[in-house]
């Protein structure tokens, strides 16, 4: 199959999820207990006829597919609606944030990926002693959910130390302010993640080193360094590229607790309190996006899995 | 100078009570082609591959391997790696497991001669198109991955990878038996080809006593990691003086007989966790006496052919006894 053919096929596909999604998304806040009228209103009670124009400004009085169609249409249009809690439009209120947490997302990514990939490759190469500590290592790292992470980090990195701050963006001060503010949170943020891909890199590596082909490498004079290169790591890069997909989820779903727990005022945090305030057209958003990146990382995953494995023809279904 | 040159090799692996092989002596001339045959577990890979000193984790080798006049046992990580680039290549028995299956045909030719810098990456790619054609393949295989082609194309380009360093000596680890049996024949007569036209010596190793006898000048027999027998090829298959030789080829099946049960050996090759003394073969040999058990038998010349050598105390009984004997399977 080629490329153009696969490429549209899966974007096709990828709008049918996205429409299915989208669905569930808005019919899971509409099943959620509590109204968003009273959320408005404060808790104060109101006169019918200040709840009936609430309800009709909000539509919220309207047939749920009406409704449904409704913000559809606006969305579609790039409107995401108003904000119930911030009085303001959602897709404001994300153009602030989304930057923030790309940073901090890309930046836990950068980690995971660099680290990852090399404490993998370090322990499958050195094996015996450096092994063990990577295998230790990783294990730790794999058992410390995010938010341990976080505490453990600003008690240590942002309260004894004072190497960095305990909370903040830092937004609005610079490029530089806000890497050195993101540091912390993308280290927590990264930490289970390096110890999953260090594990995965290392049984790829340590599986790919028993190929024949290696040994063959060996026998033609090949030396060493690029045969853990050329014909080691570059074969296990395969199994290591599928597992972005689960990289790149874990971090958008993480990074709601560690924004959370570092106050960084990114769209996780942005998540947590509006699902906490019921404000729907934020909280319908951001899943949204969330999905559709997750769906673009799969989809970006699956056109250079043939680059990476060119015994993988695009499209061809894998052998169950 | 001999291009291969193996005396008193013995190599012991760990969790073994003898050594797996036990005093090899192999030579191989420049432009010779010599056959080392024998069955599964008998040593001749091992033997093949210790020339390229590709030993298995904890072997300890004892005795002289001389490639080109440079002992393999005993050189430097640099000469071995030297060694390997440019004196002595190894064709692979299975060329879908020995070709990396994610890089191109073009890499797998040039990379050893490339990162050792024994070639710029245009001449190497140069000599790598010219043995491409010389293999009977053109060079858009260069740009082609291991599983675009047939197992017998791949075969060649392993054949052309071999000779990418120029090397002296050609190793071929039984390189046929991963393919059917009509690409068998074509690249049986390509390696004959190479070794005439790029002058190289060719060690063999089968277990396919008519593939030897077509390829072969000499040829030598392993048996319980001892060369047992050794001779001309002619010579040795028409009169063998060992056996173990003579069942072998009783054993194998000749498209001329009558239709038949085929003879098979007796009993089953020596464990390696058993000591040996005296000839390994005895307890399946129909000629063995006291002496078999006791003692274990050199290498001796043939009467009046002295390149024909056999270690059996009874090689000057096996005409006349086995002669025309059917050995009931």
């Amino acid at each position: 199959m080629n490329f153009l053919r696969f490429a549209v096929r899966r974007l096709l596909e990828m709008a049918v999820t996205l429409l299915g999604a989208s669905f569930v998304v808005f019919g899971a806040m509409y099943l959620a207990p509590g109204n968003p009228a009273s959320f408005l209103l404060g808790g104060r009670s109101a006169s019918p006829a200040a709840l009936e124009a609430i309800e009709k400004q909000y539509h919220l009085d309207d047939p749920f597919f009406a409704q449904y169609f409704r913000w559809l249409g606006n969305v579609l249009q790039g409107d995401f609606g108003r904000s119930l809690q911030y009085r303001t439009d959602v897709s404001e209120l994300l153009a602030s944030r989304l930057p923030t947490t790309m940073l901090l997302v890309g930046m836990a990514l950068l980690i995971v990926v660099v680290l990852g990939l090399a404490l993998g490759r370090f322990g499958a190469v050195r094996g015996g002693a450096a092994d063990t500590t990577v295998l230790v290592g990783t294990t730790f790292a794999i058992g410390t959910p995010s938010f341990v992470a976080a505490i453990l980090l600003q008690g240590l990195f942002a309260v004894q130390l004072g190497w960095f701050p305990s909370s903040g963006s830092g937004s609005g001060e610079g490029f530089g302010s806000m890497v050195w503010h993101l540091t912390l949170p993308a280290v927590a943020l990264a930490l289970y993640l390096v110890g999953l891909l260090a594990r995965v890199t290392r049984s790829a590596m340590l599986e790919a080193m028993e190929g024949e082909h290696v040994a063959v490498a060996r026998s033609r004079g090949v030396p060493e360094r690029h045969i853990i290169r050329r014909h080691v790591f570059r074969n296990a890069l395969g199994p290591v590229l599928t597992t972005a997909g689960l990289i790149v989820s874990t971090l958008l779903v993480c990074t709601v607790l560690v924004e959370s727990a570092f106050s960084v005022g990114g769209i996780g945090q942005l998540l947590e309190r509006a699902a906490t305030t019921k404000d729907f057209p934020t909280v319908q958003a951001i899943s949204l996006i969330i999905i559709g990146i997750f769906m673009t990382v799969n989809f970006v995953v699956d056109l250079l899995l043939p680059l990476v494995d060119p015994r993988i023809t695009l499209g061809a279904r894998s052998k169950a | 100078m001999t291009t291969l040159d193996i005396r008193g090799l013995r190599l012991r692996l760990p969790h073994t009570a003898r050594p797996v092989l036990d005093g090899v002596d192999l030579a191989v001339g420049p432009r010779e082609t010599v056959a080392l045959v024998g069955e599964s577990g008998s040593g001749k890979t091992l033997t093949s591959r210790t020339v390229l000193r590709l030993l298995p984790e904890g072997a300890v080798a004892e005795g002289t391997v001389e490639v080109a006049g440079q002992d393999v046992l005993t050189m430097t990580a640099k000469e071995l790696r030297d060694l390997r680039t440019r004196t002595a290549a190894m064709v692979f028995q299975d060329p879908r497991a020995a070709i990396n299956p994610l890089r191109r045909i073009g890499d797998f030719l040039t990379e050893s001669v490339v990162l050792n810098k024994v070639l710029t990456s245009a001449a190497a790619e140069a000599r790598a198109v010219e043995l491409l054609e010389a293999v009977g393949l053109t060079s858009a295989a260069l740009r082609r991955y291991p599983s675009q082609v047939s197992g017998g194309m791949l075969q060649r380009v392993m054949i052309a990878g071999s000779l990418m360093g120029d090397p002296k000596l050609l190793l071929a680890d039984e390189p046929t038996t991963a393919l059917d049996v009509t690409t068998q024949a074509e690249v049986v007569s390509l390696l004959g080809d190479m070794r005439e036209r790029f002058g190289t010596a060719l060690l063999f190793v089968t277990h396919d006593l008519g593939l030897a006898a077509a390829i072969s000048d000499r040829v030598s027999v392993m048996y319980a990691g001892r060369i047992v027998e050794s001779g001309p090829a002619a010579e040795l298959f028409a009169h063998p003086r060992h056996p173990y030789t003579k069942a072998l080829l009783d054993s194998t099946p000749d498209p001329d007989a009558p239709p038949g049960r085929l003879t098979a050996i007796e009993g089953q090759p020596p464990d390696l966790r058993e000591e040996l003394s005296g000839c390994p073969f005895a307890p399946r040999c129909v000629l063995a006496t006291a002496v078999c058990t006791e003692q274990a038998p050199q290498a001796a010349p043939a009467p009046g052919n002295p390149a024909h050598t056999a270690a059996c105390h009874h090689s000057d009984r096996l005409g006349t006894r086995l002669e025309g004997e059917t050995v009931d399977a």
